[in-house]
């Protein structure tokens, strides 16, 4: 699966990888609230932007390739969008609507490519997200492949009895079934959880174990992506 | 020499009605390995619950002399660890590290100690690579390891693993005995697997309809109560 | 629908981001309230079955198969706040992990389909679980949890300037009705289903409502919905209504005043114009809805 790739990337090493989660979103947001700003006719904006974006890739040391691919994933959606707005009569802003979507999410893909997940919830959570959410996200992001895993069997097992003639309402029921089975195994694997939980001393809270640092680097980085981004929005 | 474990005359039903537990009598000596069989459904993980007041049935539990209530939990439960069956359900935090500090972490120990102890029992068996990686991609008996460190890191004085030979190939079985085997702690093994239980335990006790049906050596009760595979009787 | 980054304008995604951010934080804590400590696992792993059950596909027609989208399922298992919190999870992780839904969009995205969603998936159960009525209004929500969240996220691309010529905006809209439908039926079967196999895995609301305010509440989210998706593609249509009810000599002057501020910048005053013409819109919704309560009430009550 695709997200395995990611997740890999996100464990590497480089100067982007080794910034404070926190710098890291607090530019992520500086720059997309500056695409999200720009005017669509600002054409040289958007090359600049691209160009800040092309100079914290390479600073990753990813590969380009595998990385615009995988953004390129919102394009279907974006370019039905900008067809019909091209379509209504307004080209510049068609290309706009593209181009900031495709940048955009190239930017976010490059956070969660630099950031492992657990680093990137602990920076959300210091940053004033309710620590209920953060856990409820770190247990999902745990079990999403357990489950998914389950769902593939019950799948499979579906598929092999497709051959048997069923109609299509009865075929309609046994999906309601797999996924009543699905909803009872995953409620009782909660349970394990909250159980193992318990049997390990469990008393109610959660404690992050080593507190990020937020170090110089980490603060010029912010610096320099809020600095560049805002520059680009208001000299182009 | 003072049992670790001392049970008398425990009993419990299911809010549902099941007697699960039907008077049960048992005791584990310190350094003892111990091997429960048992039908499925006879009582073994129910009876296993109770050990640390994960349930709370009628009768005694003491643990190291330690009655088993609400004001004992977090001693006891520091003292009897249970590795469960699905090591998922074990696992349960985004890293391997963060998962074996979560016991010390909840004992009260600094993240910086907590961490340091949880290497420590990577080490021991025999996990350290798998350190920073999300249990996850971790094979089964990786997690098998990891999730017995996990216990291992709270310095119990009694393992109790449930089914600790699921999903595991024979070289992981293998492994698991040898490491098994080099650890001082009491141990009671819940399993259907009779040659695992034969190579670590020294007792054995058959659990029938909530109740202790007979006790002996290992091939004792096998015998007892034809408890193999084997179809030439 | 995940509306991705690049797509709303910056007022819409504010706007919304401001909203989200309090409410969610709200709902957390009511979950945790509501449910004890050992739900924080179950949350999670429900999440993950939301996102596990989109392999199960249901066939709804020839050659084509449907999925649960789950927000209501989620409310009638977990109740609604924490259903709401579970579905908040879902999407950060589709937007932050799979790249599905953009990040400073993420509170549109919250609001449509964890708050709205969840909120008008859950009325029709809250109002009718304890009558005869129950299985429709499972179905029901089911409908309106799809809707709601689909028509919010239209109306927020029109206010956003988007364009959306009428017949492709008749063609999504009877597209959103089938996945509506869809929904509603899939999460009746997999209620039925989940109660076969443990009764107490559903929860029924503590008391339920009189059944005419429930018409009415219904009412006003479709019509609130509806009522947002209209405004914002038809502004025009919203100011000869007002026209023709003769308000406009009482509005006009504070309606207009603003808008003349503004003309400097053609873009920004056409969202302005039409966000006006999008919440004046909601307030008539709202009014004709609680005069219509009024109405029934008193009727009911002589």
């Amino acid at each position: 699966m695709h997200h395995v790739v990611v997740e890999r990337w996100s464990r590497r090493s480089s100067p982007l990888h080794a910034r404070d989660a926190r710098a890291k979103l607090g530019a992520l947001l500086a720059f997309l609230v500056a695409i999200s700003t720009t005017p669509p006719q600002a054409a040289r904006a958007f090359v600049a932007y691209s160009a800040l974006l092309a100079v914290a890739i390479v600073s990753a040391r990813l590969p380009f390739q595998g990385l615009l691919g995988r953004a390129a994933l919102v394009l279907p959606l974006s370019a039905t969008f900008a067809a019909v707005t091209w379509w209504s009569g307004d080209p510049a802003r068609a290309i706009a609507l593209a181009v900031k979507s495709f940048i955009s999410g190239l930017a976010a893909l490059l956070l969660v490519a630099t950031t492992p997940l657990t680093q990137l919830l602990n920076a959300l959570e210091s940053l004033g997200v309710p620590r209920p959410l953060i856990l409820v996200v770190q247990f999902l992001y745990r079990y999403l492949f357990v489950i998914s895993e389950q769902a593939q069997h019950m799948r499979l097992a579906a598929r092999c009895r497709q051959g048997l003639g069923l109609d299509r309402r009865s075929r309609f029921y046994a999906a309601a079934g797999a996924l009543g089975v699905l909803f009872a195994r995953s409620w009782e694997r909660a349970d394990g959880i909250y159980r193992a939980m318990l049997a390990r001393g469990f008393s109610g809270r959660f404690s992050p174990l080593a507190p990020a640092r937020f170090g110089a680097r980490d603060f010029a980085f912010l610096c320099a992506a809020v600095a560049a981004s805002t520059a680009i929005r208001l000299a182009l | 020499m003072s049992p670790v474990i001392q049970v008398r005359g425990l009993r419990y039903r299911y809010p549902d009605g099941t007697q699960a537990l039907d008077g049960v009598d048992f005791h584990l000596d310190a350094g003892e390995c111990v091997a429960l069989f048992g039908a499925n459904g006879s009582g073994k993980t129910t009876f296993v619950l109770h050990l640390n007041g994960l349930l709370d049935g009628e009768g005694s539990v003491e643990v190291c002399g330690m009655p088993v209530t609400k004001d004992t939990f977090v001693k006891v439960r520091a003292k009897v660890g249970i590795v469960f069956q699905d090591s998922d359900e074990q696992l349960f935090m985004p890293t391997v590290l963060e998962d074996v500090a979560f016991g010390p972490v909840n004992l009260g120990l600094s993240p910086q100690k907590a961490a340091e102890r949880a290497c420590a029992a990577l080490e021991k068996v025999g996990a350290a690579g798998a350190i920073h990686k999300a249990p996850y991609h971790l094979s089964s008996g990786e997690k098998r390891r990891v999730a017995l460190a996990g216990v291992l890191v709270m310095n119990p004085d009694v393992l109790v693993l449930d089914e600790p030979t699921t999903s595991l190939d024979p070289p992981g079985q293998r492994d698991l005995v040898k490491l098994l085997r080099g650890l001082p702690q009491a141990k009671l093994l819940v399993t259907h697997d009779v040659e695992f239980a034969r190579a670590l335990a020294t007792r054995a006790v058959f659990f029938e309809r909530g109740r202790v049906a007979g006790e002996g050596t290992v091939n004792e009760i096998v015998q007892r109560f034809s408890w193999s595979r084997a179809l030439d009787e | 629908m995940h509306i991705p980054d690049g797509f709303l304008s910056p007022a819409v995604w504010a706007t919304l981001d401001l909203v989200s951010v309090p409410a969610v934080g709200l709902l957390a804590r009511k979950a945790q309230r509501d449910l004890e400590d050992r739900k924080i696992p179950l949350l999670g792993v429900m999440g993950a079955f939301v996102f596990a059950a989109q392999m199960i596909n249901f066939p709804v027609g020839p050659g084509t198969t449907g999925h649960l989208v789950g927000g209501t399922l989620l409310a009638v298992t977990l109740g609604p706040a924490a259903a709401a919190v579970v579905m908040t999870a879902i999407l950060a992780i589709q937007a932050f992990v799979f790249q599905d839904g953009g990040i400073v969009v993420l509170g549109a995205n919250v609001f449509n389909m964890a708050i709205a969603s969840v909120l008008a998936g859950y009325l029709p159960y809250r109002l009718w679980a304890g009558s005869g009525w129950r299985s429709a209004a499972i179905f029901a929500g089911g409908v309106l949890s799809v809707l709601t969240s689909a028509c919010l996220a239209l109306a927020q691309l029109l206010i956003s300037g988007v364009p959306m010529p009428r017949r492709l905006m008749l063609v999504s809209l009877g597209l959103f009705l089938v996945s509506g439908l869809i929904e509603g039926a899939v999460t009746l079967a997999a209620v039925r289903a989940i109660e076969r196999l443990n009764p107490v895995w559903i929860r029924s609301p503590k008391d339920s409502g009189s059944r005419v305010l429930g018409a009415v509440a219904i009412a006003a989210v479709t019509l609130v919905a509806g009522g947002v998706l209209i405004a914002s593609a038809a502004p025009d249509g919203i100011w000869s209504l007002v026209g023709k009810l003769g308000l406009t000599a009482q509005t006009a002057p504070w309606l207009h005043a603003p808008l003349a501020d503004y003309q400097v910048n053609g873009l920004e005053s056409a969202w302005l114009r039409k966000a006006t013409a999008g919440l004046f819109g909601l307030v008539l919704v709202y009014v004709a809805c609680f005069l219509t309560g009024k109405f029934i009430a008193r009727q009911r009550s002589i």
